[in-house]
């Protein structure tokens, strides 16, 4: 191993240009040299920018240097140049699946073996998010949002003293933070009433808010309750307010069902 | 100075349904300049703004969406909007319910660019 690194390593000298930096890249990454890795594959892609395999390989360094929205962000950025890579979508499956996010996950794994049908790894990993997605509806079907993309992930109901109801609110890094999103909605709804009383606006009906990394919609499905709704950046605002309504919709049921 | 803050205010407020539009310190709610209906107290909706801003930022953070960039708070008699003019200021739009809220929008993110 430390030879084919040495000769490789020899051969990128002799040719700056040769594209035998992604094996190199990958030769390190797997030995555990991740700075190392990292500086081969980046200065790969200096020279060879649209190379999408060394994107690819850029990403998973960044997973293995549990530098994970990062990863994401490179692998999202390698779909725009190329919609069907399978490995970018196989990373983005296996990042959405670590951070609960099912239905994102099964979606890229689809995509990822729609690429390439043969890939056992895919088909194994599809197969055990599909049995892990079934076994949840299935354990929870009271669950104010079941069926709801993003559910276990960028969708809280929470009462205006800022309790969570239901759901969750999950960061890119897999941080649970409901009880803390929770408790700001209850000031962002005060701050908000005090707004449109001065400015004599009338009940508010939502708050849209943009911001670098995500699209998030705050609504009042009942007099006392709060939805949240947190969505990636490339979701438009309409879509997102038409997901709010739906959401809000089955907000309202399972309130229904929980009073007593 | 404060002719520059007015050219950048006039092309919010010259949006059909805009009732005014005004830049607040970002951390102190402070107004910087404004251009709003008479009655309207500018100090009062500059602080109120920059509170709600901090609110919302600090809710954003939390649940993993980033930095505020953009807030839009609809209610049934008008909206208010707001953009991030890097971490000083705010620019600040109150508007008819009905208003064109992408075009306000996008002339808000075009006074914070030329603010920064």
């Amino acid at each position: 191993m430390a030879d084919d690194v040495k000769n490789l390593t020899a051969e990128l000298i002799r040719d700056p240009h040769s594209m035998v930096f992604l094996r190199l890249g990958e030769l390190l990454r797997t030995e555990g040299q991740l700075d190392a890795a990292r500086k081969v594959v980046l200065t790969g892609l200096e020279r060879h920018p649209d190379m999408v395999d060394a994107h690819d390989l850029y990403a998973r360094i960044l997973v293995d240097a549990n530098d994970l929205d990062h990863a994401r962000k490179v692998w999202e950025a390698l779909l725009q140049i190329d919609g069907r890579h399978q490995g970018a979508h196989k990373g983005l499956g296996f990042l959405h699946y670590g951070r609960g996010d099912l239905d994102a996950a099964l979606d890229h794994l689809e995509l990822a073996l729609a690429a390439d049908p043969t890939n056992q790894s895919v088909v194994q990993a599809l197969r055990a998010v599909r049995n892990v997605a079934e076994s949840v509806v299935a354990e929870d079907p009271q669950d104010a949002f079941a069926g709801f993309e993003g559910q276990d992930r960028g969708l809280l109901l929470a009462d205006r003293q800022g309790r969570a109801l239901a759901g969750r609110v999950v960061t890119w890094q897999g941080v649970d933070s409901t009880e803390v999103v929770a408790a700001h909605l209850a000031g962002i709804t005060q701050e908000m009433e005090r707004a449109v009383r001065m400015l004599k606006l009338g009940d508010w009906q939502r708050l849209v808010v943009e911001a670098t990394d995500g699209n998030v919609l705050l609504t009042s499905p009942s007099p006392d309750s709060l939805l949240l709704v947190v969505r990636d950046r490339d979701i438009p605002a309409g879509r997102l307010a038409l997901f709010a309504e739906r959401a809000s919709d089955a907000a309202r049921s399972w309130l229904g069902v929980q009073t007593p | 100075m404060s002719k520059r803050f007015q050219g950048i205010l006039d092309t919010i407020t010259r949006i059909r349904g805009v009732r005014g539009a005004m830049i607040v310190v970002y951390q102190d709610g402070l107004v910087v300049s404004d251009s709003l209906m008479e009655g309207v107290r500018g100090n009062a909706v500059a602080a109120l703004t920059s509170s709600l801003a901090k609110h919302v930022a600090n809710a954003t953070s939390a649940s993993g969406a980033g930095v505020l960039q953009f807030l839009h708070l609809q209610a049934i008699s008008g909206a208010l909007l707001a953009v991030t003019a890097g971490a000083e200021m705010l620019v600040v739009a109150i508007a008819d319910p009905s208003v064109n809220v992408g075009l306000v929008r996008l002339e808000l993110i075009r006074a914070a660019e030329a603010l920064t």
